[in-house]
């Protein structure tokens, strides 16, 4: 592949690493995962501002880094587009010197107005003259991305772009990005703790811990159907919980399993034996909460019922816990809208109904060394 | 007043500048830009100026410069004069005691960038020259003023150090602050007040001057 940029890099100190990527021209690939667990330093390395004990980088079919050939590219020598978490603007220059100090392998004469117009790119025409602390959250995040798009990088890198605006701001941000990446033909990395970012954001997700690449995808793949116990906690998947394979039924595209005296139909998954102990999860929006004054047809599908242990009103959702089978046992998670808690009349301790939804249950193997959620 | 000594003065205290000024800017960012083993002593041994006494410092200057020394034997073989007691033995001296003076407030200048504006720099593609002059140099630039004006003015009043080095040659060796001394011994107390007056005078609108630099330069990056 000549295009796009793949890497391995691989470490044991100081900060281990041992990742592989690959990201295509066009597409935007989110590194996710808890603090420390190495995105940052994947773009340092990337960027060649940390240099990797081994591994190699591949970027538009020009290698920058290649420990085995003794290849090393420094950071000038690479093109890359690099908007740092607090943007590191030079503070003592304009918007317009900024991202014209991007620029210095094109002609003086062309710099100026190419500038302006990247910078119009980002709706900021009209701000040229502005000092980084003349200018809000908002529009420092875009000069940022000005100046990175300016050198007209082979790779862009944005190492958590959205962190330091507020709400709504960042949402404004979301929908110009958005807008933005249609017309950018290099890859674009983007570092991020946020989900919700990536979901919105991201072609590719990839998540990361203590240095480890753990699984790369589509994010609402990688999100709903998580290789193993350790991505689905770090995708923030709570409801995980054990059981053993009863079956297939494969004319009805369904995996049987049997979980606390339950048999819930499951999307067919038919790597797993029958006979065999498995992790199973399912996100909480394949959780469908039955209505108490109009049953329906739904709630056919895996039904299960207990008490409301939890009921957490958070804006315009309500979080509720529900024990299943007794109080001692792991619970079930879900959210609802506020109204349809209230149309329910749903409050700590009253008994609901919910439906698990087969195509939302997903198996994964046993694993019994990490079971931080105790799944049973 | 003793013009003499008031221009000597002043011409030891440009000339100290001028030759601290390159030195201090590669010391004083090398330091702020880079960890190595050793820096700690490095720092120790260029903050040693601060803290001992001017006549122990111009002492082991003397020592160290005078013709019974490598150094001096040398610059005597080159020069055919001895090196102390002479006006390039005290600006040698004078350059020494105040590496402090300027690397501390460079370094702490360049300390002070965020080391990711340097990343982004050369994420941007620009050379280290052109990082340095473009954008280590004005973020810097406070710590580079202090020290020139701590320079100069420490400069115009060092006297320890001066005397046990250059002696009071007039018109070669003998500063003002020599000279305010010569008068106060001489009970000239008029004499001494007059140049006192002017250095006071001179320090004054040295500090005021960087001062009154910073804020603007403030002013203008910060609004």
């Amino acid at each position: 592949m000549a295009e796009g940029i793949q890497l391995r890099l691989k470490q044991r100190g100081p900060i281990p690493l041992d990742a592989r990527l690959k990201c295509a021209p066009g597409q935007v690939l989110a590194l996710v995962g808890p603090s420390g667990s190495g995105k940052t330093t994947i773009l340092r390395a990337i960027a060649g501002l940390l240099r990797v004990a081994e591994g190699e980088i591949r970027c538009a079919g020009e290698s920058w880094f290649d420990s085995g050939r003794g290849v090393y590219h420094e950071t000038r020598q690479r093109r890359v587009g690099y908007v740092f978490q607090n943007y590191a603007l030079f503070p003592h220059l304009s918007a317009l010197h900024n991202v014209m100090e991007a620029m210095l392998d094109r002609p003086v004469a062309e710099r100026e107005q190419r500038a302006r117009d990247v910078l119009a790119r980002v709706r900021l025409a009209g701000l040229e003259s502005r000092v980084p602390a003349a200018l809000s959250g908002g529009q420092q995040q875009r000069v940022a991305v000005a100046r990175a798009l300016a050198r007209e990088p082979q790779v862009l890198l944005l190492d958590e772009p959205f962190s330091a605006v507020d709400r709504a701001t960042r949402q404004r941000l979301y929908r110009e990005l958005a807008e933005l990446r249609r017309d950018l033909a290099m890859p674009v990395i983007l570092v991020t703790h946020d989900l919700d970012e990536a979901l919105m954001l991201a072609d590719q997700l990839c998540v990361l811990h203590q240095g480890r690449t753990l699984q790369s995808g589509e994010p609402y793949a990688v999100m709903t159907r998580p290789d193993t116990v350790e991505v689905a906690q770090l995708v923030g998947l709570r409801n995980v919980f054990r059981a053993g394979v009863v079956g297939h039924d494969e004319a009805r595209a369904l995996t049987i399993i049997e979980w606390r005296g339950h048999r819930l139909e499951a999307r067919l998954q038919t790597a797993f034996k029958p006979g065999t102990q498995i992790t199973w999860v399912i996100p909480q929006g394949h959780i469908m909460l039955h209505r108490r004054d109009r049953p329906s047809r739904g709630e056919r599908e895996n039904p299960v019922s207990g008490p409301v242990i939890e009921c957490l009103p958070l804006g315009e959702n309500v979080a509720l816990t529900v024990a299943v089978n007794g109080p001692d046992r792991p619970p079930l998670f879900l959210t609802v809208p506020a109204h349809v808690a209230r149309r329910n009349g749903i409050a700590m301790g009253v008994e609901i109904g919910l439906s698990l939804l087969a195509d939302g249950i997903h198996l994964m193997p046993s694993d019994d060394t990490r079971t931080p959620a105790k799944p049973r | 007043m003793d013009w003499s000594a008031l221009s000597l003065s002043l011409k030891l205290a440009g000339l100290t500048v001028l030759i601290l000024l390159p030195l201090g800017i590669w010391a004083g960012h090398g330091l702020a830009a880079h960890q190595f083993r050793g820096k700690a002593w490095v720092e120790a041994m260029l903050a040693l100026p601060l803290v001992l006494p001017p006549t122990v410092l111009g002492y082991y200057l003397l020592v160290a410069m005078g013709g019974a020394s490598p150094v001096g034997q040398f610059y005597e073989s080159v020069f055919g004069q001895p090196l102390v007691f002479s006006f390039e033995g005290l600006l040698l001296a004078s350059v020494i005691f105040n590496i402090p003076f300027a690397i501390q407030p460079m370094q702490r200048g360049f300390d002070a960038i965020a080391p990711e504006v340097r990343d982004a720099a050369a994420c941007c593609g620009l050379s280290r020259w052109r990082t340095l002059w473009r954008i280590e140099l004005p973020l810097a630039w406070p710590g580079v003023l202090s020290a020139v004006v701590l320079t100069f003015a420490h400069t115009l009043g060092e006297f320890g150090v001066v005397l046990m080095v250059g002696g009071s040659i007039p018109g070669e060796t003998k500063t003002v602050a020599i000279a305010i001394y010569d008068r106060v011994q001489a009970f000239d107390t008029a004499g001494a007040g007059v140049m006192s007056a002017a250095l006071l005078l001179i320090s004054l609108v040295a500090i005021g001057a960087a001062y009154f630099t910073h804020a603007r330069s403030r002013i203008r990056r910060y609004g």
